[in-house]
């Protein structure tokens, strides 16, 4: 068992140490200059030799005046005391207080959507294998389902239910009239606010791990065990059970594996409702050069990723009980 | 106990059309009797052990019952079965290493199974622990999962679980082929061991290898081609076989202490038919030395002497001129 | 006699209901794709209806843009975009992917442990994100440097699916028999395992296919898509970009979202298709 989270460690640490060093890495490619667009926001000025000395004195206190390797060696620095840097798209707010104020959003949409949908997925996949009827009619809704491009998804809902039905607002987080506060009008707000891209993600999601789990199921029961039970006698219920609890072993893997492809399908989601989370704040970072905001938003997905993957291993630990005796249940 | 099968016709279905994996099978086990069930690989042993307790698809039932002390298993109906199957006749499968549910630990695994029968489990636990150390067991197994188990515990664990409720009749199927020597020796004893001990009251041992058959079998029924060929106490079947393919397959093991150079080992020239698409009549005929004409319709599987049940022409020839 | 191995997978591959309806509906996308180009008279890009925004009538098939354009225009030269990066960037990914995991799988011990956890580190970071990145950095882009991004960010996941296949075939006795009469390995990879794998390879492939078309989408509707070209994840980043939501002009975001999980849903039906023509213990009676 310590093998097994060493080894998952080592490899979160390695990942880290990269990204962290690709994140900081490629703003400094781009095109386009970052200071330039600060100033011609905050007002032309007019004097070229005033212009010249604010653009100095801006690089400055960016610290884009040093040396390459020595930006590298600060922002390690500064990230292991937590600071990331002032934002150049909504100057002077520190990075670290934008996106504190995305968090909260994202953590409201994507908790809820990936864990219901990978409940409810894998129930009903397992419901879909239990007869070749049930399979013949609910699996194509499952192939649709998780065949349907977040965004279009996001798209359609927007339109079905907030244009031609008019039930739910398709932008923001909650009406633009109102003020935070814990009231009921915020808080029913903010809900039908959340509703649609929830449902969006949630039944992409859904869609996928009712297949996947249809499929392992199949293969289950199709298994020498279930066939020894078979001529025991002993009861499609107790055989359905094993098949079950079984199959959920590769599927709490399976949900590691798929973060990446649920942070850009919540991202492509943002974007279709505006909808205030991380991702949308990238998007507006990389449009509007800002370096350090671009930065801090992708190493934060990375941590939220990261801290995920590694929950989730806990929890496979906790669950298969072959890897507690050290054997192998799912290789590293 | 009794077995009685008769007609027992099963064939597979396949996309290709049906398979005729067993044809008119019709012989009966006695209280007590450990018949051995031999043949080549897809002779239809297999088939037959499995169309007894589990007839599932692509199996097809085409005709035939089976009356297991006079009462008629419902062997087409995987519900109706059930009561029958771990009490009455039970089976420990070929696949006997994989058999095991690879996240349960034995013990769980057997109480959970003994529950689902309506079987006290916490009852049966001092019953447990004494099987454990018949088959050279210790206790700590129930504690463990199937992959902390070698391939030989894992089969004696099967062995235990399927004798568990004390079946009146065991089938047990190629349990002896993965094994070396001496551990065949050993599970082939522990299988008459359950006999005497009344663990279970008969035994149907399928196998490909006569000389296990000879340690232990009272009978051994030879199969050929999804047809039977002979049934006979297993001393006959050894030294005075009456059915062509019976005399070739034991004139083609070898003996000890007998050198090449003094005496050919042969085997059978030629190889088995297609079941998809079976000759008519006798299927050993195109290998058989001793065809005739007669031999394109079936022969009957009848009893030439006490005891001894042949399914060939010829026999039925020499029996009437004798 | 018994029939050759080939046409035993060719039997039942056309009976098998799932791979036919799949293959049908790919077939139907792809000569839309091919030869829908033909129908049309008007270029993806130019402003041919003065009124603006139309639904779909006899003139425009699939209606106009809000600036006029002819969607259904847009619609199959998307068609074709969307092919060529789900076959381009789909077999990269899968090339690379049978490279890393086929290696790994093969040589095991050290070089199966780097690669493993290479494999693993690419899978964590989330690659969007990444992507993101690397694609504002270029100012012009084309279909095949997507294809590029997409089959060097999509390859893990045929590396270990192909990877655990390896390993169970390596551990067979075939193999070992190959090796023990001393052939070279290049041989024995090619005439033992090779055709054993091939339908694991081709099953890979079309998830790749898939995934690389839905990826695509994702890149093209935040505006990382090719600068020199439309396709159909394109087409809804304008639909959405010009408020083709509230003005109810969804003649212009239905067929290329429809197209895509039509064409995608079918590859994963085929895929189960083919899952059971290559493994027996799954045919249906």
């Amino acid at each position: 068992m310590r093998r097994y989270l060493g080894r998952k460690l080592l490899i979160y640490l390695l990942t880290f140490f990269l990204a962290v060093t690709i994140d900081w890495m490629i703003p400094r490619f781009m095109p386009g200059d970052p200071i330039m667009n600060v100033m011609s926001r905050i007002g032309a000025v007019v004097n070229p030799s005033a212009a010249q000395a604010m653009y100095e004195y801006y690089r400055h206190v960016f610290g884009l005046d040093l040396p390459i390797w020595q930006q590298y060696f600060n922002f390690w620095n500064s990230l292991l005391h937590g600071d990331l840097g002032i934002s150049i798209y909504v100057f002077p707010t520190p990075v670290k207080t934008v996106l504190m104020r995305a968090v909260p959003y994202d953590i409201f949409l994507l908790i809820p959507s990936i864990l219901l949908s990978w409940w409810a997925g894998n129930h009903f996949g397992a419901f879909a294998a239990r007869s070749k009827w049930l399979d013949n009619t609910v699996s194509p809704i499952g192939y649709i389902l998780t065949a349907t491009p977040y965004m279009w998804l996001g798209i359609l809902l927007a339109w079905l239910f907030g244009i031609v039905l008019g039930l739910f607002p398709i932008a923001g987080a909650y009406s633009f009239e109102l003020r935070p506060a814990l009231s009921l009008t915020f808080i029913s707000s903010v809900l039908k606010h959340w509703f649609l891209p929830f449902a969006s993600l949630f039944l992409v999601g859904f869609g996928g791990w009712a297949i996947g789990m249809r499929n392992m199921i199949i293969y289950e029961l199709e298994a020498d065990y279930s066939h020894y039970l078979e001529a025991l006698g002993a009861p499609r219920k107790l055989i359905r059970q094993y098949a079950f609890q079984n199959s959920i072993l590769p599927q709490i893997t399976g949900l590691a594996l798929q973060l990446g492809v649920i942070v850009a399908g919540a991202l492509v989601t943002e974007v279709v409702f505006s909808y205030p989370g991380i991702g949308y704040l990238l998007l507006a970072a990389i449009q509007n050069q800002d370096y350090f905001l671009i930065q801090g938003c992708f190493l934060f997905i990375i941590i939220g990723v990261l801290i995920a993957n590694f929950g989730i291993d806990i929890i496979y630990l906790i669950v298969d009980p072959r890897t507690r005796r050290g054997m192998a249940g799912e290789t590293a | 106990m009794s077995l009685q099968v008769e007609n027992l016709t099963v064939y597979y279905q396949t996309l290709r059309g049906e398979v005729r994996a067993l044809e008119e099978a019709t012989f009966g086990v006695a209280d007590g009797e450990i018949m051995g069930l031999a043949g080549e690989s897809g002779c239809g042993k297999s088939t037959l052990a499995n169309s007894l307790i589990r007839l599932s698809l692509p199996m097809k039932l085409i005709k035939g019952r089976v009356l297991l002390d006079g009462e008629e298993l419902p062997i087409a109906d995987m519900e109706r079965m059930n009561p029958f199957r771990f009490e009455r006749i039970s089976i420990i499968p070929q696949y006997a290493m994989n058999a095991l549910n690879p996240t349960r630990k034995i013990g769980k695994m057997i109480a959970e199974l003994l529950r689902s029968r309506q079987v006290d489990g916490a009852g049966f636990l001092p019953e447990l622990k004494r099987r454990l150390d018949l088959v050279e067991l210790s206790h700590e197994v129930l504690d463990m999962y199937p992959i902390e188990l070698s391939g030989g515990m894992k089969q004696r664990v099967v062995m235990l679980i399927s004798t568990l409720l004390n079946p009146s009749l065991l089938l047990a199927d190629e349990i002896t082929s993965a094994l070396d020597v001496s551990s065949q020796k050993a599970v082939a004893e522990m299988l008459v061991s359950f006999r005497d001990r009344e663990f279970v009251r008969s035994l149907i041992v399928i196998t490909h290898d006569i000389s296990i058959l000879y340690q232990i079998a009272d009978s051994i029924l030879i199969m050929y081609a999804g047809q039977l060929a002979e049934k006979a106490p297993t001393e006959a079947i050894v030294h005075a076989p009456r059915h062509p393919y019976t005399r070739l397959l034991i004139s083609s093991l070898p003996q000890v202490g007998v050198k090449y150079a003094e005496k050919r080992l042969t085997g059978i020239p030629g190889t088995p038919p297609m079941l998809l698409d079976p000759p008519a009549g006798c299927r050993f005929r195109e290998r058989c030395p001793l065809a005739f004409e007669k031999c394109l319709q079936v022969p009957p599987f009848i009893q030439v002497d006490p005891g001894h049940f042949v399914a060939c022409w010829k026999e039925f020839e020499t029996d009437a001129q004798a | 006699m018994k029939p050759k191995k080939k046409n035993e997978f060719l039997y039942f591959a056309l009976r098998n209901r799932k791979l036919r309806i799949g293959l049908a509906i790919i077939l139907f996308f792809l000569l839309l794709a091919l030869f829908g180009p033909l129908l049309i008279h008007n270029a993806p890009f130019d402003y041919v209806n003065p009124m603006g925004a139309e639904p779909p009538s006899s003139q425009y098939w699939f209606g106009t843009t809000f600036f006029g354009q002819d969607v259904f225009a847009q619609f199959v030269l998307g068609l074709r975009a969307t092919f060529l990066v789900g076959a381009i960037g789909g077999g990269l990914g899968t090339l690379i992917g049978i490279l890393i995991g086929f290696t790994a799988g093969y040589r095991g011990g050290i070089v199966d442990e780097l690669l493993n956890m290479l494999t693993n580190i690419v899978l964590v970071i989330p690659t969007l994100a990444v992507l993101l990145i690397i694609a504002a950095y270029l100012q012009v882009r084309s279909i095949l440097t997507e294809c590029l991004f997409i089959g060097l960010t999509a390859w893990p996941w045929a590396a270990r699916a192909i990877r655990a296949q390896t390993f169970s075939l390596r551990a067979r006795e075939f193999v070992d028999l190959a090796r023990m009469s001393g052939m070279k390995p290049t041989r024995i990879i090619f005439t033992e395992i090779a055709p054993n794998m091939m339908s694991y390879l081709v099953m890979t492939f079309i998830l790749q296919f898939g995934g690389a078309i839905l990826n695509a989408a994702t890149l093209d509707f935040i505006g990382l898509g090719p600068t020199n070209a439309i396709s159909l994840g394109l087409m809804m980043q304008y639909a959405v970009l010009w408020g083709a939501l509230l003005l109810g002009m969804w003649w212009w975001f239905i067929p290329p979202g429809l197209a895509i999980t039509a064409i995608v849903g079918a590859l994963y039906v085929m895929n189960v298709g083919l899952d059971e023509v290559f493994n027996p213990k799954l045919r249906e009676m």
